[in-house]
């Protein structure tokens, strides 16, 4: 009789304390964290570094239809186009959900800065990689438009 | 019995909810078929001043029942996106059968947000000419108010569809119809 007792003592401990789990689970993890609003992984200048690159020309509205171009090339769609504060916003869907926002502002005399910034399923890309690779495929759109190949 | 459940329901609460998938490694590189895609997604119109397609561009969507979400004139670009319905009669029919098989309905496709971009240029070298390329993309929700796809839209038939509606615009537009 003791030993039932002890038995099932021992599985209403075990069910409160993974009662206890599931509970701490959805507080810890899927609670809003608005104290995170302003975090970083990285520096500012270690992001600004990987987000941004310096093209060497004045000629904005032709670096913006590069990127518009390189967006169409990576199945984005563009949601917002706006010359004027240098910016496009877009989004691709393939299973899953990127929006990008890329901005153009000038940079001295000669060139433009290209900075772009991305985000994965709602959540901030903080791998330098991909945006490697975004400006790889932006510099082969700039390198098609200049030499009108199609 | 409701130990196991519980184990359960943690292990699904922290591989669903708790941890993101990774990012695809192809997510920003060029699809080895993006050039095709490209020249699918692209009409050259001969004759016609880019202005003029831009604003052909507007009309057909608008012939087609679409809202403009986005444009912006200088770069040229429309984006718009319309409702319909993504009902599909095979789906449906399984939905059924699955149903008589074992008493509950599978949720079915219902509706889909259609999104279309399309970019307006003079063609390069050649001032005489413009080139439009539209890119598509779908989400579909089924019948229990989820999304079940999110997609880019890749059928060469519906690129042909729409080039032929905007060639007849690019006319209509010509000669103020």
């Amino acid at each position: 009789m003791n030993c039932l007792t002890n038995k099932y003592s021992i599985n209403t401990l075990a069910m409160k304390v993974m009662i206890l789990m599931v509970i701490a689970c959805f507080l810890c993890s899927c609670a809003n964290k608005p104290k995170h609003a302003f975090e970083m992984k990285s520096s500012q200048v270690q992001v600004r570094s990987y987000q941004t690159r310096a093209y060497d020309t004045t000629d904005k509205v032709l670096l913006l239809r590069s990127v518009i171009a390189t967006l169409q090339d990576l199945e984005f769609i563009i949601d917002k186009a706006d010359i004027e504060f240098g910016v496009v916003s877009a989004t691709k869907l393939n299973r899953y959900s990127i929006r990008m926002t890329i901005t153009i502002r000038k940079r001295g005399e000669r060139q433009l800065l290209v900075r772009a910034n991305a985000h994965y399923n709602l959540r901030t890309i903080e791998d330098p990689m991909p945006y490697q690779d975004f400006f790889a495929a932006l510099n082969k759109s700039t390198f098609l438009t200049n030499h009108a190949v199609d | 019995m409701l130990i196991k459940h519980l184990v359960l329901i943690t292990v699904m609460v922290v591989v669903t909810g708790c941890v993101s998938s990774k990012l695809p490694k192809e997510a920003f590189k060029l699809s080895p078929t993006s050039l095709e895609d490209k020249h699918m997604q692209t009409r050259q119109f001969v004759s016609v001043q880019r202005d003029d397609l831009l604003l052909a561009s507007a009309g057909v969507l608008q012939d087609l029942g679409y809202a403009l979400d986005e444009s912006n004139s200088k770069l040229g670009v429309l984006s718009a996106s319309k409702m319909i319905d993504a009902t599909d009669a095979g789906q449906v029919l399984g939905s059924i059968l699955v149903a008589i098989l074992i008493g509950s309905s599978a949720p079915v496709d219902d509706k889909q947000k259609i999104r279309v971009c399309l970019v307006v240029h003079q063609g390069l070298g050649d001032s005489q000419s413009s080139l439009a390329r539209i890119t598509i993309q779908r989400i579909v929700w089924n019948t229990q108010g989820k999304i079940s796809k999110a997609q880019s839209v890749k059928e060469p038939e519906l690129y042909t569809a729409f080039f032929e509606k905007l060639s007849k615009a690019v006319f209509l537009e010509a000669n103020s119809i």
